[in-house]
This record gives C-alpha cells, structure tokens and sequence, in this order.
C-alpha cells in the first residue's frame, strides 16, 4: 500500500473532474487500504464495498454529465451512531447489535444528493460515551501514529480512519469534545459547529443539548466543505436554527492580520503535558508573528466545566437511553418471562459498564430530593459559563488553547478511573456546555511522532471566524501530508 | 454526599437496570467518586442565577401539522425481537397471565 496520490477532498475533487482519476479507482484504493490496513487500526465496524463502487460508478456518471459538486465522488466514513438506510447502526452497542435504520439522517440525505460515496460505518464508544473508544462493545480502535496507543473519543474510529488514509474525510460527534479530541490525537483537523447549525435528526441521541454533528477531514478547507453541506434548517429537528447560512469557503483565506485571539490564562494549568504545552504556545506566537493581536482573557468558571457537564450529560442520556427496552428494537432478553423483567435483562446485558454508569448517574441526579442539590445547580453553572464566554468574546475574535492535555495515551491506561478519563475532555468540554463552534488543528508532533492538536473556539455563528484562523494557522503548520508509517508500509 | 448500597439498588430500579453484586460495588465506589468531586460546585454561589437548559435562546419552533405518510411500515418491524402481524410482540406485562 502506498500513500494517498492526492491529500485533501479538495485535491481529489478537483482531479475527479478533470478526468484524472474516477471515483470508482479512488473508492478501490480506499477499500484496498481498508483491506491491508484496518486489521491493525479496527476504525470500521462495518464496509459495505459493493455499496460504495455502486455509489461511485453513479457519481462517476454525474461528473461526466458535468454536474459535480465539491464532494462529489469522495469516499467518506460515517461515525456509526448516524442512522444510513439499510446499513447496521450500532452506537457500538449490544443493544442495537442488530439494527438496520429505516432511514438516514438528515445530514447523510444532504450528502447523498452531492453523490457522495459511502465506504461505512466508523467505530466509538458505546453511545458515544468515552474519550478513548476503548468503550466500543466491539473492538478498540488504533491510533495509527502508535497501534499500542488509544486514538482519542468518542469519534475515535473517524479520527483513526482519516489519520490512516481509510477515508478522504468522515462524519463525527461532539457532545464533550468527541470530535475535537480524536482529531488532535491522531493529527488531523475535527470541527464542532454551534449548536442548532446541523440537524441531529437521524443522529442517536446522547445528550441533546449538547450533541452536534461535524467534519473530520485533513485540511481547514475540507472542514469548510463538509459543513457546506451538512449544515441548514431542518423542521425535522426543533432545536435545529432557521437562518441565513454562509458559503463557510468563503474568507477562509482572510489571514491572521488583525484577528484578535484571546488566550485563557485557566487553560494553561498544571498537570498539561510539558510538551502540549510547549507546542500550542509555539503556535500561538507563530499566529502573532503572523499579523493576530494576543489578548489576555480568562474563564473563570473553567474549573467547574467537567462536573457541569457530567450532570447535565448522564442526566440528559439516563432520559434518552430509556428507549432502549427490547420492545422495537435491538438486543432482547429471550429469557424473561415478564416484560419488566425482560425490560431489566435487557438493558443490563445490552449496555456496558460505562453506560450503565452514566445512566445510573443521571437517574440519580434527576431523583426526588436530589434534582435541585445536582440539576438545576449544574445548569445554574452553564449559565455562568456561557456568560465567561459572552464576556470574552467582547474583546476577542476567536479563543486559543490546547485541545486535549496531553497526547494520546496508553489503551488500558485510564480504563479503570472513570474520573481520570473524564478529565481528558477539559479543554473541550465547556464549548459544548456554551454551544460555541470549535475547532481542533495539528499544531506539532512530540518526540515520540505523537500528534498535538490546537483548538480554536468561536462565537454562537462564528464559524467562518475560527475557519479562517485556523487555516491561516495552517499555512504555517500544513500537515494534510503527513501520515503514520503503517500507512506507507507493505 | 454519599450514597450507599441500598440508594445504589433504588437507582437500579428506576432506570430498569438489574446489576450484579460486583457491579454494585463497583457502582457504588465510582458514584462516591465522581459525585465527591461534583461537590466542587457546592463552592459557587448561583443565588438567582437563570439556569441554562439550552445554549441558544430559541423557544418552541412550530410548524404546519401536515400529514406525512410512512410507508416504510415492514422494515420497521423487520427490526422487532419478536413480532405478531403487525404488531410487536412483548412477554406477559404480569407473571401468571399467559400470551397468547
């Protein structure tokens, strides 16, 4: 296997309709690399090749009469709690092991009119439930920088599959950070929109006023391209925004000259790895040197932000995840012979460990006697976070910190302390909390050829802010070329 | 505040989980944790503080009730662990009483 001929979506879309190459040859190499490669890393759950060569023989018909757009032909992988017709949706759970959705979401609807091609289904932690997709109930995903390490989560298989050239680009998930931190430990770009700027309809809902949709790509502009599509109203989802959205292609080459960034003094805090911390202050001077105006800004509710969230979140799945009862869908306990008993086997041997403690947490904090002490101080909490973040962005542009504290880590390593895992997302998870956009870019490699990745947040609607930050930081810090070793191998 | 086995048991029961011994402990040590460090934001004072249930302030988005047919009815129950006609099959709602 050889590396990618062509690095970005960009590239390949623009050689797809110049006759340089088609997309059936493209969607081979993709599922030959898949074939050789995916032993090791275990990004996909499921490839459906037959599929996917039909998708681009159709797409290849459309660029022929003329009529491609940007994404037209590119082989994408989808994170697998986004529902696509006829394909097996599994959350990476037991309990919707044998799921076929009727449906696709929206945003897969969206992406079949450009004549996408779909090459399948990317692993996660179960319902999205992790930083290191070690909770899938299926296999444990390989960063492809270090098959010994974790490759981030809960998008873990996306970020693995685009880091590993198995894809030219893939959906995920952020609901803490899940698609941000899986970006910056395996070196690529991963985008969180505002909230309400996709529809999640059709995405397995985890905590919804949280979860939301975005880009996993290997470049700033791919990132921009994806969110073309995926993002608009849609009167299938009433949290999703009726408004005006923008061409984000457009200003993405507006430079760092002027941009005020705001750097959060609680983000630079003991215990970040020595060498996260080094890198993303080297990219903030690099930004400066480059014309952007550093503004000393703070976040005092920082501190907060994990425990906030790890009420309103579990509170939020232990409610959704009560649809999962063996009625309609799903795993079922054959065993029972009562329908409350069958409701109970059920979900105790459908679920893993660490859903089962999410779930448990929530009905806690949502019981009688608890609900002020817990829910409603967690959501007194997000307000006086989203009111830091109101107050910074008066004077700032965009807000630049280290994505995650430290690279990616050893599998195993954190498994058995929930806490230690959970404070993995720190940097990322306040973002969700305020539903602000958010952006992740590789700023650096440590000794060890592990990535480090810069996160730059926005405003509500401030996409096109962080966009055109981030890549005027990455034409000083390209890497849509770099790949791991394994990728070039045999 | 702790929570201790039997409040451990009395949250199993509400979100329809059956767990084992081992998992009771186990649940019990890692609630006792991550609820202690929860605590933190015992610290704060949210005295007439709006609490925020949603990021953006957008209220109720209504919209025409039209009627949309779904004609997908087969690949819906093509899902079901157990079906009758058209109908999803469950066990008995009591012990005692017999399906038919």
């Amino acid at each position: 296997m050889s590396y990618p001929e062509y690095h970005t979506i960009k590239d390949l879309s623009e050689a797809l309709k110049k006759g340089e190459v088609s997309s059936v040859e493209v969607t081979k190499q993709y599922l030959e690399r898949i074939e050789s490669l995916d032993d090791k890393v275990k990004a996909y759950l499921h490839v459906d090749a037959d599929a996917a060569l039909r998708e681009a023989r159709e797409a290849d018909d459309v660029i022929r009469r003329g009529e491609a757009t940007p994404l037209t032909g590119i082989p994408l992988g989808i994170k697998d709690v986004l529902c696509v017709e006829g394909i097996p949706n599994t959350c990476g759970s037991k309990i919707l092991q044998n799921y076929i959705p009727p449906y696709s979401a929206t945003v897969i609807e969206k992406l079949r009119r450009e004549h996408v091609v779909i090459l399948g289904k990317l692993n996660m932690d179960e319902f999205a439930m992790g930083s290191s997709t070690e909770n899938s109930r299926f296999q444990v995903t390989r960063n492809p920088w270090d098959l010994e390490r974790i490759p981030g989560g809960s998008s873990g298989g996306s970020a693995a599959a685009v880091a590993g050239a198995l894809c030219a680009g893939a959906l995920g998930t952020d609901t803490g950070g899940s698609i941000r931190q899986p970006a910056s430990l395996c070196g690529i770009v991963g985008m969180k929109p505002t909230y309400g700027t996709v529809s999640r309809f059709g995405l397995v809902a985890f905590a919804s006023s949280l979860d939301q949709i975005g880009p996993m790509t290997r470049s700033v502009e791919d990132a921009a391209l994806l969110l073309n599509v995926i993002t608009g109203h849609d009167p299938k989802d009433s949290t999703s925004v009726p408004r005006e959205y923008p061409d984000y292609t457009e200003g993405l080459e507006g430079g760092l000259q002027g941009l005020r960034v705001g750097i959060p003094k609680e983000y630079f805090i003991e215990g970040i790895d020595p060498e996260v911390e080094a890198h993303v202050k080297k990219a903030i001077q690099a930004m400066k040197d480059a014309g952007a105006e550093i503004v000393d800004i703070s976040l005092p509710h920082t501190e907060y932000a994990i425990a906030t969230y790890y009420i309103i979140a579990t509170a939020e799945a232990s409610s959704n995840l009560a649809r999962y009862d063996g009625v309609r869908y799903g795993y079922r306990d054959k065993s029972a012979a009562s329908l409350r008993d069958m409701y109970e086997k059920t979900r105790s041997e459908g679920f893993g460990t660490e859903v089962k403690r999410r779930i448990m947490l929530g009905t806690y904090v949502l019981s009688a006697g608890y609900y002020d002490a817990y829910y409603r101080k967690g959501q007194q909490v997000r307000t006086l976070i989203r009111e830091d973040f109101k107050k910074a962005f008066e004077v700032c542009d965009v807000i630049a910190t280290p994505t995650s504290p430290t690279p990616a880590f050893k599998i195993g390593e954190k498994t058995d302390d929930p806490l230690q895992m959970y404070l993995s997302d720190i940097f990322t998870i306040s973002v969700n909390l305020a539903g602000l956009p958010g952006i992740s870019v590789p700023c650096g490699w440590t000794k060890d050829n592990l990535p480090i990745g810069l996160q730059l947040i926005g405003n509500l609607f401030g996409e096109q802010a962080i966009l055109r930050a981030a890549r005027g930081y990455e034409q000083i810090f390209p890497a849509a070329d770099r790949y791991p070793e394994i990728v070039g191998e045999n | 505040m702790t929570i201790g086995r039997k409040e451990v048991e009395h949250i199993a029961t509400l979100a329809r989980l059956s767990l084992s011994e081992e998992e009771k402990t186990t649940l019990e040590k890692d609630l006792n944790a991550i609820l202690g460090y929860v605590e933190k934001l015992g610290a704060l004072d949210t005295e007439g503080v709006e609490p925020t249930s949603h990021a953006l302030d957008i209220t109720n988005a209504f919209r025409e009730d039209e009627l949309i047919p779904f004609e997908e009815r087969e690949k819906v129950l093509a899902n079901a662990p157990a079906r009758h006609e058209a109908f999803f099959q469950v066990p008995p709602i009591s012990e005692g009483i017999s399906s038919t």
